[in-house]
């Protein structure tokens, strides 16, 4: 098993290094000055310039500066903002739990919903139920989340006004973050509706974040299902007179889930495609709505980093996905 | 007098796939009520200006914000309602069709184009061509798709020429690996090896004896692909990224409806249904492409 490990995480660096080598050739293949742009400031004075220049290490050759770049990273400097003036990883960590936690919840939503669906429309294969579920899964699959998310605002915030449009909590209520998940802060500051409020924030971002992989886990779900049931030991189980509940339940299942936890893995880098999307639509201060806001903002150390924090990110969680893998599914490891 | 033999029983044999093709097809309802739907949306691509009612850029200053026909206060000659600035609702759906078309054909054919190029010499060559390769591919595929092409976007600077590069740019892995993995299973094939004995070069063995036998999964992720690129074209119009106003794509018309949610539900629902509704149709033949092309992945 540790060799399993040490081989997946040989494998990592080549793919961290080109991720770093991208966020470094960023800034350098856009069009204009990256002095100017890394700086910010418009104007300079030629001394001012060559001043800058050397401050951000552009004097130096290209090898040189993409060494400093990767030796900044790894004692933690990810640069300023040029908008907040505050250090990007500091401004990353801020946001970054409203991220997590609406993804967190999404994917909750999504597996929670698209597991047992397509275990049901697998068991009934060609019911009703099985058709209803699969069309509305690829309606899902194909569904423009930008506007899947504009239309519930329409209905439940507009029409029902059951919910709020935007933000993570209503202004009428404060406290201290403690761990930067609004769900747990709000109930941990005590303060009556709090937590109430975080939730009815919280459900539209979710729902509409879940939409997607939802679609994708329960296909995924039925077509494992349907292709472990065909399989001898099930046929075998259901010969002996075991109880169907208990097939579907302890053969077939246990068996399907391994594709499938794939797949709910598999899934944190569409998450974070579609956070963009849905922090935008609904005011959430996550780090999708920040890159965006950055990239309009030319924002470009903001850009940079945020772009290789979170290629980072979705690497890493790759890459627990296949150790997982790995546990649950032993002939994988051996290979 | 053999010659014409052969190529008569090659045309027959070409006719035979082609109902075969047709039979599994015709199997899948969906597929067939999707391919109807795409059919629907190229002719209204092509025949946009005999279509549509309205020029879709007129700006008609005495209807802004008619709601529809059948609503209250709608008018006789805007069947969709206009929008912000007056301009049918319909019409603007209708040449909208046009930039989805087009972007969709755009992005596949680059992406297709550059990850097959890639994907063969990859697998033909193996080694540490192979190796390098497929690195750079797990670079590209390490950062979320939409997160890519924006900052390609910024890079580029926003547009729909920008933003379709963009788009292939990032979709070129898959099909480069999907590639490379037909390749390295056929290689090894008799046949491969008839034709390099019978003296074809590396190219010729490359683009003319294995490329044809590694088509068909190909065809299913570019349909695939079709879908996603309709969906993320107008992601980044919608984000201020694609293509700029006044141009009726999809997106981009959904951005400029944003702030009218909460007044005029039309502006609001029409584009992203149409998005919707092409991008499902998209994915319904799809499927039936691949139960036909590829029974290997055939849904069970």
């Amino acid at each position: 098993m540790i060799r399993f490990i040490l081989g997946k995480l040989l494998y990592l660096v080549p793919t961290f290094l080109g991720i770093t080598l991208i966020a470094f050739g960023f800034v350098r293949v856009l069009p204009g000055d990256p002095v100017l742009l890394m700086a910010g400031e418009r104007g300079l004075t030629p001394e001012r310039h060559a001043e800058l220049s050397a401050q951000l290490g552009f004097d130096k050759p290209v090898w040189m500066q993409y060494l400093d770049f990767l030796g900044r990273l790894l004692h933690g400097d990810f640069g300023i903002s040029l908008v907040t003036k505050k250090p990007v990883l500091t401004e990353f960590m801020a946001l970054f739990p409203a991220t997590v936690e609406l993804g967190f919840c999404a994917i909750v939503i999504a597996t929670l919903i698209g597991v047992p669906v397509g275990v049901i429309a697998a068991i009934r294969r060609g019911s009703w139920f099985d058709q209803v579920s699969m069309t509305t899964a690829l309606v899902g699959f194909s569904m423009p989340i930008f506007w899947w998310g504009l239309l519930l605002i329409i209905l439940f915030s507009g029409i029902l006004q059951w919910t709020p449009v935007s933000g993570r909590i209503s202004l009428m209520y404060f406290f201290p973050p403690v761990t930067g998940f609004m769900l747990i802060d709000s109930l941990l500051s005590g303060q009556e509706g709090a937590f109430r409020s975080a939730l009815s924030h919280l459900i539209l971002p979710s729902v509409v974040l879940a939409t997607i992989p939802l679609a994708v886990i329960a296909r995924q779900t039925r077509s494992a299902m349907l292709e472990v049931m065909g399989e001898d030991y099930v046929r075998t189980a259901r010969a002996k007179g075991m109880a169907p509940a208990r097939v579907v339940g302890v053969h077939a299942l246990r068996n399907a889930m391994i594709p499938v936890v794939t797949t709910i893995g598999l899934q944190i880098g569409v998450l974070m495609a579609g956070a963009i999307l849905t922090e935008t639509i609904f005011s959430w201060p996550g780090i999708g709505k920040w890159m965006i806001d950055s990239i309009s903002r030319r924002d470009y150390p903001v850009v940079q980093s945020g772009l290789l924090l979170i290629a980072v990110l979705v690497m890493v969680v790759n890459l627990i996905v296949d150790l997982t893998y790995g546990l649950i599914n032993p002939r994988i490891r051996h290979r | 007098m053999t010659d014409t033999a052969v190529r008569l029983s090659d045309a027959a044999i070409r006719r035979r796939m082609i109902a075969d093709f047709w039979f599994y097809f015709r199997q899948n309802r969906g597929a067939v009520v999707g391919l109807f739907v795409f059919l629907l949306l190229v002719i209204m691509a092509v025949f946009a200006a005999v279509l549509a009612p309205h020029d879709p850029t007129q700006q008609y200053r005495d209807a802004l914000l008619v709601p529809p026909v059948w609503a209250e206060g709608g008018r006789e000659g805007f069947l969709l309602g206009t929008d912000a600035v007056g301009r049918d609702m319909l019409s603007r759906l209708i040449y909208g069709a046009q930039y989805s078309l087009f972007i969709g054909i755009v992005v596949v054919s680059i992406a297709l184009l550059g990850g097959i190029v890639i994907g063969l010499v990859a697998g033909f060559f193996g080694g540490w061509v192979d190796t390098v390769i497929m690195r750079v591919m797990d670079v590209i595929l390490a950062f979320p798709s939409l997160l890519l092409a924006l900052v390609l976007v910024a890079i580029l600077g926003p547009g729909l020429t920008n933003a379709m590069i963009a788009i292939a740019i990032v979709y070129q892995p898959h099909f480069a690996r999907l590639t490379r993995a037909s390749v390295m299973g056929e290689k090894a094939r008799e046949y491969v090896t008839a034709a390099r004995v019978a003296g074809a070069g590396n190219l010729r063995l490359m683009f003319r004896t294995i490329l044809p036998n590694c088509l068909a999964p190909l065809i299913v992720q570019a349909t695939l692909s079709f879908s996603s690129a309709v969906l993320d074209s107008a992601a980044l119009g919608f984000l201020g990224m694609g293509a700029q106003p006044p141009a009726s794509e999809w997106g981009t018309m959904l951005a400029e409806a944003r702030e009218f949610i909460l007044r005029a539900w039309w502006v609001v629902t029409f584009p992203g249904l149409a998005i919707l509704i092409s991008v499902l149709a998209i994915n319904l033949m799809g499927d039936g492409l691949r139960d036909a092309l590829d029974p290997k992945l055939k849904r069970s």
